[in-house]
Order: structure tokens, then sequence, then C-alpha cells
């Protein structure tokens, strides 16, 4: 699998077409430097990120070094011109996404169209019938989209996943950054990499753009965070100082008269849009989970009143549900007029007996996901699985085939990677962070790169070994 | 800005002073116990030390005799006593991490190394290192303390962290006039006698005013002026009067920038007034044990002022 990779630096896996133009200047000068360079500068990148990141090392209480995500120094390029794709592909992705949340939280339109199964809708259990019909402000659902997408080949391009609740790790791309710039201002000066750093004014101003209609002053904004036990904890800080705002837990807010007010040195303050990094279920203990602390008993009512908006809206979840995934280049269709410019990984959604039979019959080549699972639970990967392992998914398979899709095993690129034998590629994806405001879409350009540090893995996750390695998008 | 942000910005820095004085309670205590039984007068200092540091009565649940040993581990490093050195690192570096956002990252580095340090010490240590120990412990408190002076932008947050220092100090100070007052009185002093000398000397040392005293008076030191120095003099960073000018200063700012005074205010420039309107020998005649108390009850009632009217 891994040698038949494309590899971003050096093209075809056999690396025989030669070093790819974007990766001319990087490609001579990780050539240039000394063999005891990288590790140099890899320690270097460790004590600044234990120095400025410091907090995200000692929150786990049980110390300090495990709990810094591994960062590659070696980062990952893009040209301006996979980059102004991409860019159309996510813009045009999200306002579908944005568009086919509106339409199932109202009208129910594409469910009549027949764009997707009602029963997919109503028995899921991300979908909120506590927010059908309320109106949300600006009617904008995915204020921060977290799009992950893989690479396969040199113009091939996939959306893996669509982050659509709380994504997460915004923070390590502006981190990586940061360090980057830090150890290697030469590369910097032989690349015209576009910044990444006004991220927070983007996300700040998209959030300020939503505030509820009623609001007539300078909107009120604030970070809401389930606390500092939270693993995203650090981000969350980190934004909220980045972005100038309050970091608020559940009770520095309370709710009166429907509308929400923070506990201040000077008294009650209104707040009225809400950057919320706690999931729906915790959100208001009156209307969702009865046991939630994390939650402000009362916001639900304010925000059907329409007195704050929430970022993101309640109920997204549906729309970054496996099975609603598989119905996105349906989606986009049906709410832009247009064909999906970015691909969904082909799939097939084994509750239609012609798909069924398909993977049933090729199933020692597929990857079988469960539509509500997540982190790996209830998967199989064909090329991996064993003949009990196969068999037992088959059962499962003809028993509960809506429960299940399937895909191919995709060959992700590679990207040159600095690990223990020396510079050797590595399987990444990418996750760039989409902003929706009532104004414009806004994305930085870039995203986080993660990068499977094992040898022909796949898995890019930070628990499974993955890493993250800076984005460098190269602007001419 | 978020009344829990102002909570615990006023709490580690109560916390932080809290671990210097119990620094400086220990040192002073260590300094008494190495002179001649002639000299430190035969009393058991330890039980002294640990009433000046208050919380006598948990140390009595968890120890049987109050002797360098027990009284070390009980104010130094035992994390069942919340004012402990140890529990008071932890505490306002807790207090710092939920309130990441409003320090500079300077405090913020100070109070995580500060704490990270901390575990590498415990009672196991000899007096030669419990020594440095305490010298570790009162440099810490002092660059957490430069931080905030040299970093913090001049804003609520800032003034919240000095009324947490001063009305901390502010109780220190009392606390050890509380349980040393009778050294001071006119009747304890005997021409010549050298025992009191050293408990004098002590309870300068604990509110680190030996030489301050020298240059203020050019006196030998007297009972009445020890008292005047702590309780009258402005000039005392430790004084009374002093916290109370910080106290009332930073209330000002506070009740300026937001536009409303309160009942902390009217408290706070009560008690000025009443300071600086009084001389020790008026005190001393109606009774410095009565003065002392008072103030400790006020002093009280200005906190939960403060947090009733910011920090809730």
């Amino acid at each position: 699998m891994a040698g038949a990779a494309f590899d971003e630096m050096n093209g075809s896996g056999s690396g025989t077409d030669g070093v790819r133009p974007p990766y001319e200047a990087l490609s001579a000068w990780l050539k240039q430097q000394p063999p005891e360079f990288f590790n140099t500068r890899r320690s270097q990148a460790e004590l600044f990120f234990r120095r400025i990141g410091i907090t995200f090392a000692v929150y786990g209480e049980n110390e300090t070094s495990e709990r810094l995500i591994p960062f590659d120094i070696i980062p990952r390029l893009l040209t301006k011109a996979e980059w102004s794709f991409l860019e159309r592909g996510l813009k045009q992705r999200v306002a579908a996404l944005n568009a086919f949340l509106k339409d199932i939280y109202g009208p129910q339109e594409c469910i009549r169209a027949g764009i997707i199964p009602a029963d997919l809708v109503y028995r899921n259990p991300h979908y909120r019938l506590e927010v059908k019909d309320i109106p949300i402000p600006h009617d904008i659902y995915v204020h921060v989209a977290g799009i992950d997408i893989v690479r396969v080949g040199p113009n091939e391009f996939y959306v893996l996943e669509d982050n659509a609740r709380t994504p997460s790790g915004v923070s390590y791309m502006l981190e990586n950054r940061e360090v980057m710039m830090r150890l290697f201002p030469e590369l910097f000066a032989r690349h015209h990499v576009a910044p990444v750093e006004n991220y927070p004014d983007a996300l700040l101003a998209t959030l300020r753009s939503v505030a509820p209609e009623s609001v007539a002053r300078d909107p009120v904004v604030a970070l809401l965070t389930p606390g500092r036990y939270n693993s995203a904890f650090y981000e969350h800080s980190f934004l909220a100082d980045k972005l100038g705002v309050e970091l608020v837990e559940a009770s520095d807010l309370f709710v009166k008269d429907e509308r929400v007010y923070m506990r201040t040195t000077q008294g009650p303050t209104r707040v009225d849009v809400i950057y919320r990094r706690i999931d729906d279920d915790f959100l208001d203990p009156l209307v969702f989970r009865p046991d939630s602390i994390l939650g402000v008993p009362g916001i639900m009512g304010a925000y059907r009143a329409g007195n704050v908006t929430l970022a993101n809206a309640v109920g997204t979840g549906i729309s970054d549900d496996k099975a609603v995934y598989t119905y996105m280049p349906e989606i986009v269709r049906f709410f832009t007029g247009e064909d999906a410019i970015l691909k969904n990984v082909p799939t097939w959604r084994c509750r239609e007996p012609e798909a069924l039979s398909h993977v049933l019959a090729h199933l020692s080549e597929l990857v079988v996901k469960e539509v509500n699972g997540s982190g790996g639970y209830g998967m199989l990967v064909g090329p991996h699985a064993s003949k009990r392992e196969l068999d037992e998914f088959t059962r499962k398979l003809k028993h509960n085939p809506e429960n299940f899709i399937a895909q191919p095993t995709l060959s992700l690129s590679t990207c040159p990677t600095f690990v223990a034998s020396g510079v050797a590629p590595r399987h990444v994806d990418l996750r760039p962070f989409v902003l929706s405001g009532a104004d414009e879409i806004r994305i930085v350009p870039g995203g986080l790169t993660r990068v499977a540090l094992k040898e022909g893995s796949l898995v890019v996750n930070s628990s499974q070994g993955g890493g993250t390695k800076d984005t460098w998008v190269l602007d001419g | 800005m978020l009344s829990r942000t102002a909570d615990s910005l006023f709490w580690l820095s109560r916390y932080s002073e809290r671990a210097d004085f119990v620094a400086r309670i220990l040192d002073a205590t260590l300094r008494l116990t190495t002179l001649p039984q002639s000299y430190s007068g035969g009393r058991n200092e330890w039980e002294s030390a640990l009433a000046s540091a208050g919380n006598v009565e948990l140390f009595r649940s968890l120890y049987s005799v109050a002797n360098e040993d027990t009284v070390r581990d009980f104010l130094a490093f035992n994390p069942r006593n919340p004012s402990s050195i140890r529990s008071c690192i932890e505490t306002a570096r807790e207090n710092a991490r939920s309130v990441r956002t409003a320090l500079t990252s300077e405090m913020w580095d100070d109070l995580n190394c500060a704490w990270l340090e901390m575990k590498k010490y415990d009672n196991d240590i000899s007096q030669e290192e419990f020594a440095r120990f305490l010298d570790w412990v009162k440099r810490v408190v002092l660059t957490i303390d430069g931080s905030a002076y040299r970093t913090m932008l001049r804003n609520d947050a800032y003034w919240f962290t000095r009324l947490g220092s001063a009305i901390e100090r502010a109780d220190n100070t009392a606390r050890i006039l509380d349980v040393k007052y009778y050294l001071l009185l006119p009747e304890t002093e005997r021409v010549g006698g050298s025992l009191d000398y050293f408990q004098w000397t002590t309870i300068l040392r604990e509110v680190s005013a030996l030489t301050a005293y020298h240059w203020v008076y050019r006196e030998s030191v007297k009972p009445w002026l020890v008292a005047d120095l702590l309780i009258l003099n402005r000039q005392m960073p430790r004084s009374f009067a002093n916290c109370y000018e910080i106290l009332v200063r930073y209330l000002d700012l506070i009740a300026d920038a937001y536009g409303r005074r309160g009942p902390s205010q009217r408290i706070a420039t009560g008690m000025r007034a009443r300071l600086s309107s009084s001389s020790i020998d008026e005190i001393f005649s109606r009774g410095l044990h009565e003065f002392v108390t008072e103030f400790i009850d006020e002093n009280n009632r200005l906190g939960l002022a403060i947090a009733e009217q910011y920090l809730s």
C-alpha cells in the first residue's frame, strides 16, 4: 500500500519522476543540512512547545512530555493553485452544509425531493427536534467547520469527514507556524508562505457578524469551555486570549428573562454570541441531559427566543454523521445547483441492496464503518482482517445493513517526515478550518496537517502515534 | 471582567503572600531556637510559631507534640494543612491555571515552575537544606510579585491581585501581633533584659522589618516602637497603615473604573482614617490586644465585602 502512495515531494511512490516543482527549494535545502541538524532543531522545537504550550503539557496532572503531540519539523507544501481549488471546494461544501441544516430544521424540501431518506434524519441521534422551526440568526448553523481532506494523487483530493460540531486543532495550526518561524527563518525567506496568523481575527469577525439582529450595540462574544479538565482546554484558553473575549464556564453564565448574562466584577453583562466548545448534550440541563453540570439552565430558552447566538448552532451533529456524509454529493448539487468540487470518498451504503451485495463480495478489499461509530470502533479494515473477523462482519452486515457504510482503502499521500531513520515518507491528511459568517465565508490558507509517524500507517490520530506538521500554502 | 477571574486573581495573590509569611515565621523561629535557652526564655517557640500561622486545632488533630519536626512538616509540607507552604503554592497555581488568560505568561511561568519545583521538596531534608528551601520560597514569591508588577496591564486584573496581597499582609501582621502582643506591653519591659530583645527582633524578622526599624527610629529596639512600626507606620510595607493605604488606593481605582462605590470602599476608607488618626500611646492605653482583635475582624469584614461586591 505505502509503496504505491503519491508522495507530495517526489511524485509517484517510486520517486523516479523527480522532485515536484513546489518542493524543489525545500528538497535542495533538506539535502544541504548536516545529519545532526534535524535532531538539534527537533529538540529546539520541543523546547519551544514546552515554553509556549507548557500549559497543555501539565494539564493531565500526571506529567509533562507525553502530553505533547509530536511535531514534525518538515513543512507540508501546497501550491497556490492547489489551495485555490481546495478553497473553492470548501466554500461550496460548507455553504451546502448550512443550507442543508437550515432545510432539515425548516421546510425539509430535500427530504420531499428524495435527496436524503427521511428516516436517516428522524432516526438520527444527532437530529435535534428541539430546534425544529426555530429561526437561527442569519441562518448560519456551522460557523466553524473542520473538513478532513486526504489526497491520493497530484490532482485528486477527497473529503474524508465533515466536522461540524466543535472541531478542534486550530491552536496547533497557529502554534506550529509560530515555532517554524522561529526555527527556520531562512526557509521562510526562500518560500512565500501565506500567513495563518490572522485566524483569530477572522474568527472574531465571523462571530461578531452572527450576533442576533436585535443587538444594536457592539456584540459581546464569549467562549464557553467545559473547564480546565477538558483535554482541549489549552485550545479554549489560547483562543479566548487571542480573540480577546472572556473564557467562560457554565457557572459564569446565567439566564434571566430569556437573556444570557455573565457574572462580572461590574455586575451582570449581556452576552450575545457564545462560541461554545461543549456538545449539545451538555448545553442545557433543562432541555438535554439533566445531569449535566457543564451546562447553563435556561440557555436553550434564550436561544429559542433569538436572544443569543450559539456557534456552532444546536443540531449540527447530523451533518457530520457518516451516513449523511454519503449523501453530500447530492446535497451539494441540490442546494448549490453545482456539482461538488470536492469529491467524497466513494462509499457504498449498505442499506441499499445492490451496494450490500458488492460490499459482501469484496469485503477483504474494503473498509467497513458503523454509521454512528467513531474513533475506530466497530470498524473493519478488510485487507488486514482475519478470516474470523471477515465472517463476523458478513453476519453483521446481513443482519443490520443500514448500520454500515463501506469505502475502498485509500492510499493517502505521503510527505517527507523526520523520523528515527532520517527523512522518510509518511502518510498525511489535512484539516482546513472554514469560518461562515453573516457577511462571508473565511478560510485562512492552510490548516492542520496530521501525519502518521509509524511507517506504512494510515492512522493520523494523535492517540495512535500521529503527529502534526506546519502546512504552507505557497503564495506565488 | 468575570467575577470568577477576579476571584482567582485575588486568591492567587493571597496564597502566594501567605506562602511567604509562613516561610518567614519558620525562618524567624529557627533562628530563635538556635539561641541558648537563656536567651529564648525556655518557651516552646514552635508552639508560638504555630499560633502565629494559625490553625492550631488542625495541628493537634494531626500531631501529638509541637516540635521542630512536626511544626516544620505541618507548616511547610503537609498537604492537609490548607495554609502549608505546599498547599499555598498549589492553591495559587490552581487559581492561576483557571484564569490563564488573565495572567501574563511571565506570571504563569513563575507559578507553574514554583509548583513543579515544590514537588521536589519534602520534610526529609536537613536543617541546612530546609533553610535553603525557605529562601527559595521567599524568592519565588518575590518573583511572582515582581512579574505582576513588571508585566501586568494596570487594569482591574492587576488591582485585584494587589487587593489580595494587601488584605493578606494586613491579616498576617495582625496575627503576629495577636499572638505576641503581650511581649510588647510596657509591663513586660525590663531594663537590660536581653530575653525580650530577642523576642522583639524575632517579630521584626517575621515581617522583615529589622533593618527598617533601625532606619526609621534610629534607636535600640523598644517594644512600643515595634508596635508603632507594625501598626501605624506608613513607610513600613507590612504595617496595617500601609496595607490600608494600598487597599484604599486600589479600591478607589476599581470604583472609578466601574463608576460605582460600595461597602468595600467605605470599610477600607473608614479603617484608614482610624489608623491615621491614632497614636500608639492611645492604642496602648485603650488596650493593644483589643485593638488588634478589632482590626482582624474588620479586615475579615472587608474581605467579605470585596467578595460580595466583586467576586461572586
